[in-house]
């Protein structure tokens, strides 16, 4: 176990390494002078624009920019925003409230899903499957932008059960609807995994073997079917954290949430090549995190995994 | 399924129902007997042929392949839906109209946009930009990723190692999130440009199914003898392994290509993708998004238009899926 | 629907007497599945019983019913879309079809184990063996979870797994097929029941693998003096173990009589085309026998004896009448109109 793990971090170097200088190059090297639209439509002096593309290191090869940058990071430096502020800060100010924001979604995700999947998987066929099986459908089939607008319009604007925007990024109550809508696609995939898994173990011979030893209902489906059943849904669950973060940015911006999506986007837009960078560092290494989380998991789950 | 009880006998054909030895495996008859009505699934028929049969019982199919040829026509000739022009704009009559329910096909049957623009005629216009990304996109991620895949799974050793890790790499960058980085950085975007953002971050996830059904095909039987035969690499890989591969392929393909329609609305819709003269779903709710609480309908309309096209392309996935996956039924 | 008559069935003593009577009986059985295409009758009027201590073997193929009874004896089938419109089954003189769930969940495994084919997919790939053995005591005698692990130890040990200590956290798949087969008649012998129904239990095995599992369920059998219900196809296992044997065919009892007198006298054409069809060492270079014909479709049974359509003897009779099980001599009985020719050749 301990050697699967020292392999799979040391794996994880490239993957890190070759995703950040991803970023790093298309950020920096794609057409578009991030110190030129710094000055707007004023014309720019020329000797101010080469002082600041010294200062931000953008005169040096674009390999020396990344060395340094990689460098910095293990100090713990992410840079500096062309604005004057560290990226260490706005990530700082940003991620608390994502982070909230996706483990919440999360959280719903995990408990209405499973719970849903079970259902149904269990009573497939019936009216109840059916129901939920189409609503999924439609979750899945509606763009989450679309949905987070259709949240506002009906839940804030016309019955007003909801301040249409969130005041206060910080407060659970107010970031509800702004998690529900930012977990519900995952969370119709959830249920359509569970669902699947739960309705194709319940016909495996080891079921049958469950209720001839003659263990009550709870145990058969609690412990034989559940612990077969969650396997699959954990490996979904796992990459799907990272996602969120992603998928962070549409939802913070419609509901005007002060996380790192909406910092993200910002960047973006102006250009803002250090900020982005740092952000998607950081992204990047919460996904290679919680997927590394999820293979040790997925093989303490399912004991005919080897750590090969 | 090691039983057969002869609800289909035409199409039964195979071992242990030929009856006449002793040696009788026999689990219980009731799964198999519930179950045989759809068939055995290792008939000597072709997938494809398989597949159709499936396919053509199912009434999800039916009604996903009526609505996208529907929104397929739309997108190529559009004027047969509307004779209204979707760029001719009244401000001073027509700012924000209300929708006129019962103009079924009329320029202002959904009424209005602030720009005085007729919501029917740009929804109906809207649907070719969402039509062209996603069949291009996903075009693009199946020959790419398939191809990457394919030869990962199929020579391995170092070749997979390295291919595994650049798709690891990109797969370290959320689509979303890697399109919008890349396509900032183009000031005239199209519905090319945007094809090549999605394209860039979406093949992943088609190379590791390809990956994985070509592994599972190389060391069956058939690829085995091919190889005692002397085929070359190339006539095993597209003869042998590619047929039998490809029905995962076809089946995430078609599920993906939904989810690259709502992407390229999301980007529209954020101001990274599509830019206004362009007629897009995703512009036109981005540009609603303002007037959402007086004249919801701007908004409601090219979504449900959007939502409907990405729910046909899930239906089919789906339906393909099952027809090609007798066992997850 | 006709019903066999029961007059030549091995004779039974008073139903009353617990302890004298048979320790199963089951008493004119149906059970039938409803799917898309139609009502499919797997169970057609069966009787068999099982004393304590006796071992009695079904024999039969595909679709013949003889699992779908036996699953109906545990109380396992999926009720829909299985039906049981008609029948008993006594257990102790006790109708098991008239308990209620929970009567009948506390008798499976205490009363009535069952033992399945596939060992491998049998059992939870995701517990230790010694979770699923001692879950055993843990549910119907409410043990603790050491205790129940420590009794695990002890069953892996009787049923002679080595290291029965050391192994009894591993999981189904680290162990071999022989080895998972006895895991899986620990778990049936677990809580001493007095009836062991194996379906099919070597199968799956190897065939060196085979005598060694089926010499320890005979042991184990005679120790604790259970009835053993033996499901198979394998005349060869039968004619060891079994006392005697029911041949089913098409979810009815044809021929049924004690092991020794069925395989040299056979009185039904199927039971005789069965013997004729396996391979003997006298036989050598010969055509092997082969019954004509497939089994029958159970949606659509042939009208009078389900085996005409197959059977060397058929006359115009045979297409039209159910043939009643006649009695042929004391605890045996044939369900074919020309039993008497059949049995003298």
């Amino acid at each position: 176990m301990g050697r699967y793990v020292a392999r799979r971090l040391l794996q994880m170097i490239p993957v890190f390494i070759g995703t950040t200088l991803l970023i790093f190059l298309m950020v920096y090297s794609l057409p578009g002078d991030p110190i030129k639209a710094l000055f707007g439509d004023k014309a720019a002096d020329p000797a101010t624009v080469a002082r600041l593309r010294h200062q931000f290191g953008l005169d040096q090869p674009m390999l020396t920019q990344y060395w340094n940058y990689l460098t910095g990071l293990f100090k713990g430096d992410f840079g500096q925003s062309f604005t004057g502020r560290p990226v260490a800060d706005l990530i700082g100010e940003a991620f608390p409230v994502t982070i909230r924001l996706a483990l919440y979604a999360f959280a719903i995700e995990v408990v209405i899903g499973v719970a849903l999947g079970m259902l149904t998987g269990l009573k497939r066929g019936k009216f109840v499957d059916q129901l939920v099986l189409v609503l999924t459908l439609i979750v899945i089939s509606v763009p989450v932008f679309v949905l987070g607008f259709l949240a506002q319009f009906f839940l804030g604007l016309k019955w007003q059960l909801i301040t249409p925007t969130v005041q206060d990024s910080m407060n659970l109550g107010q970031l509800t609807v702004p998690a529900i809508v930012l977990g519900a696609l995952s969370l119709a995939y959830v249920t359509r995994l569970t669902r699947t898994t739960v309705a194709e173990n319940l016909r495996a011979d080891y079921m049958r073997t469950a209720l001839a030893k003659g263990l009550p209902k709870s145990r058969r489906l609690g412990v034989h079917l559940m612990r077969n059943s969650l396997i699959p849904v954990v490996t979904f669950l796992g990459t799907d954290l990272g996602m969120l973060m992603g998928g962070a940015i549409v939802t913070e911006g419609i509901f005007n949430v002060q996380g790192v999506g909406n910092t993200l986007y910002r960047a973006i837009q102006t250009s803002e090549g250090p900020t982005v960078v740092g952000i998607v560092t950081v992204l990047v290494l919460i996904y290679l995190v919680s997927s590394l989380v999820v293979d040790l998991l997925y093989a303490v789950l399912d004991p005919r995994i080897r750590y090969a | 399924m090691p039983e057969k009880t002869t609800v289909n006998p035409g199409a039964v054909a195979g071992p242990g129902t030929t009856g006449d030895t002793v040696d009788l495996a026999a689990p219980g008859v009731g799964a198999a007997a519930v179950e045989a009505a759809g068939g055995p699934a290792n008939k000597p028929r072709s997938l494809g042929q398989d597949a159709w049969r499936e396919l053509r019982g199912r009434p999800m199919f039916w009604i996903a392949g009526a609505l996208l040829v529907l929104l397929i026509v739309m997108a190529i000739v559009p004027s047969l839906f509307t004779g209204a022009d979707p760029d001719h704009a009244d401000l001073r009559n027509h700012y924000l109209g209300e929708p006129q329910w019962s103009h079924l096909f009329q320029v202002d049957w959904f009424g209005y946009n602030k720009q005085g623009q007729s919501v029917w005629a740009r929804t109906v216009y809207g649907a070719r930009a969402s039509i062209i990304v996603g069949v291009c996109v996903t075009f693009a991620v199946t020959v790419f990723g398939g191809l990457l895949g394919m030869l990962a799974g199929y020579f391995g050793g170092w070749a997979d190692a390295l291919l595994s890790r650049i798709t690891d790499v990109f797969f370290g960058i959320p689509l979303l999130l890697g399109a919008l980085v890349l396509l900032q950085a183009f000031t005239n975007r199209t519905v090319w440009t945007v094809t090549l953002g999605l394209s860039v971050f979406g093949w992943m996830q088609l190379a590791r199914v390809m990956r994985g059904a070509v592994i599972t095909q190389k060391q069956s039987d058939f690829v085995t003898a091919a190889k005692a035969l002397g085929a070359g690499h190339t006539r095993i890989l597209f003869k042998h392994i590619l047929p039998n591969a490809i029905g995962p392929v076809i089946v995430v393909a078609t599920i993906a290509l939904a989810g690259y329609i709502s992407a390229e609305a999301t980007l529209s819709y954020l101001g990274i993708g599509l830019q206004p003269p362009a007629i897009s779903w995703g512009v036109d709710i981005s540009a609603a998004k303002d007037v959402l609480r007086d004249a919801p309908h701007v908004l409601l309309i090219p979504s449900a238009f959007l939502s409907i096209t990405v729910l046909a392309f899930i239906l089919l996935g789906d339906a393909v899926r099952d027809a090609l996956d007798p066992k997850l039924r | 629907m006709t019903t066999i008559s029961k007059t030549a069935d091995v004779p039974r003593r008073g139903t009353d007497a617990k302890d004298s009577g048979p320790l199963l009986d089951v008493r004119d059985l149906h059970v039938e599945f409803h799917t898309r295409d139609g009502v499919v009758k797997a169970v057609n009027g069966v009787n068999y019983n099982v004393s304590a201590g006796e071992t009695l073997a079904v024999l039969g193929e595909s679709g013949s019913g003889k699992s779908v009874t036996a699953q109906a004896v545990m109380g396992i089938l999926d009720m829909p879309p299985a039906r049981i419109p008609q029948g008993e089954i006594l257990f102790r003189g006790e109708d098991m079809l008239k308990m209620t769930p929970e009567e009948r969940r506390r008798t499976r495994g205490a009363k009535i184990a069952m033992i399945f084919q596939d060992a491998l997919s049998s059992l939870n790939p995701v517990l230790t063996v010694g979770y699923q053995l001692g879950e055993m005591f843990r549910v119907h005698q409410g043990m603790s979870k050491k205790d129940a692990k420590a009794k695990a130890i002890e069953l892996m040990d009787r049923v002679k797994i080595p290291a029965a200590a050391a192994r009894v956290s591993d999981y189904p798949h680290q162990f071999s097929g022989g080895m998972r087969q006895r895991i899986m008649i620990a778990m049936a012998l677990a809580l001493e029941p007095d009836l062991i129904i194996a379906d099919e239990p070597t199968t799956a095995l190897d065939v060196t693998v085979q005598a060694q599992v089926m010499d320890l369920l005979a042991d184990l059998q005679r120790e604790y003096n259970m009835g053993l219900i033996l499901i198979t196809h394998d005349l060869g296992v039968v004619a060891d173990v079994a006392d005697k044997i029911a041949v089913m065919y098409a979810g009815r009892i044809v021929e049924h009589a004690p092991v020794h007198e069925l395989y040299s006298n056979p009185a039904h054409p199927y039971t005789r085309g069965l013997l004729d069809s396996i391979p003997r060492l006298d036989q050598k270079g010969q055509e092997l026998y082969a019954i004509k014909g497939l089994p029958p479709n159970l949606l659509n049974i042939p009208t009078g004896c389900a085996f005409n359509p197959r059977c060397p003897k058929a006359q115009d009779i045979c297409r039209t009448e159910v043939p009643p099980l006649h009695s042929v001599a004391d605890g045996r009985g044939s369900a074919c109109h020309f039993w008497e020719e059949t049995i003298n050749g």
